[in-house]
């Protein structure tokens, strides 16, 4: 499938059994008929179901300010997950 | 072959040569482990071959020899002693340059392990940083050094992408992302926009990054960490040294608290280059780093005709939001 605004190949993602198209050009998403209100109704369930805050061991930190084109989630899942890789390209990207 | 052409040996084995030669006296036996002895890089803008206790490096061939000097004369002056890892003496005999371009010698220090995040030396990173920052250009040499070259290197690095991967489907993205970067990008990259008069004049490292560190060797055990590579070296805002782990931690790939302790620590040590809201003066550098992360990113990738990987994905989808961002909510200031 091609993007219908800069016409370059869209990807097929998953998102919670959610199929979404995002164009690997603009990064702009496309979704199906009722995929915007499924993924709203996940969001309102995920929202329900978030625990209270655990009591903190040890004080908090507060998160560190963040401009406004920052990624979503600072330091949510993807830290962890991208950690190993990304520490090397700091080492070596130049 | 030519039969007018003398025998030369490859510019590789000139400069081992002259790493060896300043490693050793001439009649003194070389007795190094095949281990310390090799090409540690081997890239158009630095080979840098190592022998024993010293590393030659040669620099870019189009390095401007002027700048160059002014440059090698900052990493060894006093004034950075203790910051930067000062440059060792060229043999007497050595070639200053190797076909057009400027060897130097320095002292081997061993770099940050790169499988071990844990263990990386961000804050000792930070609080060089700091120092530098904070060291007046010396007298002499002031009115001497160039711009630091941070700025130019995002420029170098669109231009590259421009060249080398136009059709490249995130191209545009990246494009718009560094349309939204003001004064880098109002005249064509390659012109010499490095002369900015406005802004900080402090002194800069030009390229940080976890790279660019290493302990200064001691004869027992491991001495402090110092900052390496004097090639964009010079005058200009201390924010762009702060820009790539900013841009990273913008990302989302480096996790916050690294963020805040590198950070924290370049406060803490007094450096000039944020205020109390770090991302009033981080902000656009940040950007630009950004921008030639993902540039680089798929030049390389379109040269190795390799898909983008997940980092790399990371950055063109952060691009993606900076370009969304700015247009959404302010005219463009590059205008």
């Amino acid at each position: 499938m091609q993007c219908p605004k800069c016409h370059a190949a869209m990807h097929t993602y998953n998102r919670n059994g959610v199929q979404i198209e995002q164009c690997s050009g603009c990064r702009g998403i496309f979704l199906d008929f009722g995929e915007l209100e499924a993924l709203t109704r996940l969001e309102s369930q995920w929202a329900q179901q978030a625990p209270p805050p655990a009591p903190q061991a040890y004080p908090a930190q507060p998160a560190p300010a963040a401009p406004a084109w920052g990624a979503p989630h600072q330091g949510g899942h993807h830290g962890g997950h991208y950690r190993q890789r990304g520490f090397g390209r700091m080492l070596f990207s130049s | 072959m030519l039969p007018s052409t003398p025998t030369q040996p490859a510019p590789l084995d000139r400069l081992a040569a002259v790493a060896r030669a300043a490693a050793h006296r001439p009649d003194e036996p070389c007795r190094c482990a095949s281990g310390l002895v090799g090409v540690l890089a081997n890239r158009d803008d630095g080979t840098v071959v190592r022998h024993g206790a010293l590393v030659a490096k040669a620099h870019a061939p189009d390095t401007d020899p002027e700048a160059h000097g002014a440059r090698l004369a900052l990493a060894g002056h006093p004034d950075v002693g203790g910051v930067l890892l000062p440059p060792r003496p060229l043999p007497t005999q050595a070639p200053t340059e190797i076909d057009g371009r400027p060897v130097t010698i320095w002292p081997y220090g061993p770099p940050v392990a790169p499988d071990d995040p844990d263990a990386a030396p961000w804050e000792d990173a930070a609080r060089l940083l700091a120092r530098l920052h904070r060291t007046a250009p010396p007298p002499p040499l002031a009115s001497r050094l160039p711009a630091m070259r941070a700025p130019l290197k995002v420029e170098l690095a669109v231009d590259r992408m421009r060249r080398t991967a136009p059709d490249h489907p995130a191209a545009a993205t990246v494009l718009s992302a560094w349309q939204t970067i003001p004064n880098t990008n109002t005249t064509n990259a390659n012109t010499n926009t490095n002369t900015n008069t406005s802004g900080p004049r402090l002194l800069c490292h030009g390229d940080f990054h976890l790279g660019q560190l290493v302990r200064e060797p001691r004869p027992v055990g491991d001495g402090p960490w110092r900052l390496i590579d004097m090639d964009d070296l010079g005058l200009g805002d201390p924010a762009w040294d702060l820009a790539r782990p900013a841009a990273w931690f913008a990302a989302g790939i480096l996790p916050p608290e690294v963020w805040s302790r590198f950070l924290g620590a370049y406060q803490e040590a007094g450096g000039p280059a944020v205020g109390a809201d770090p991302w009033v003066q981080l902000d656009v550098p940040a950007r630009a780093l950004t921008v030639q992360t993902a540039a680089l990113a798929l030049a390389k990738s379109t040269a190795e005709r390799r898909p983008l990987d997940e980092v790399e994905d990371v950055m063109i989808d952060t691009c993606a939001r900076i370009a969304g961002y700015r247009t959404e909510s302010a005219p463009s200031a590059s205008t």
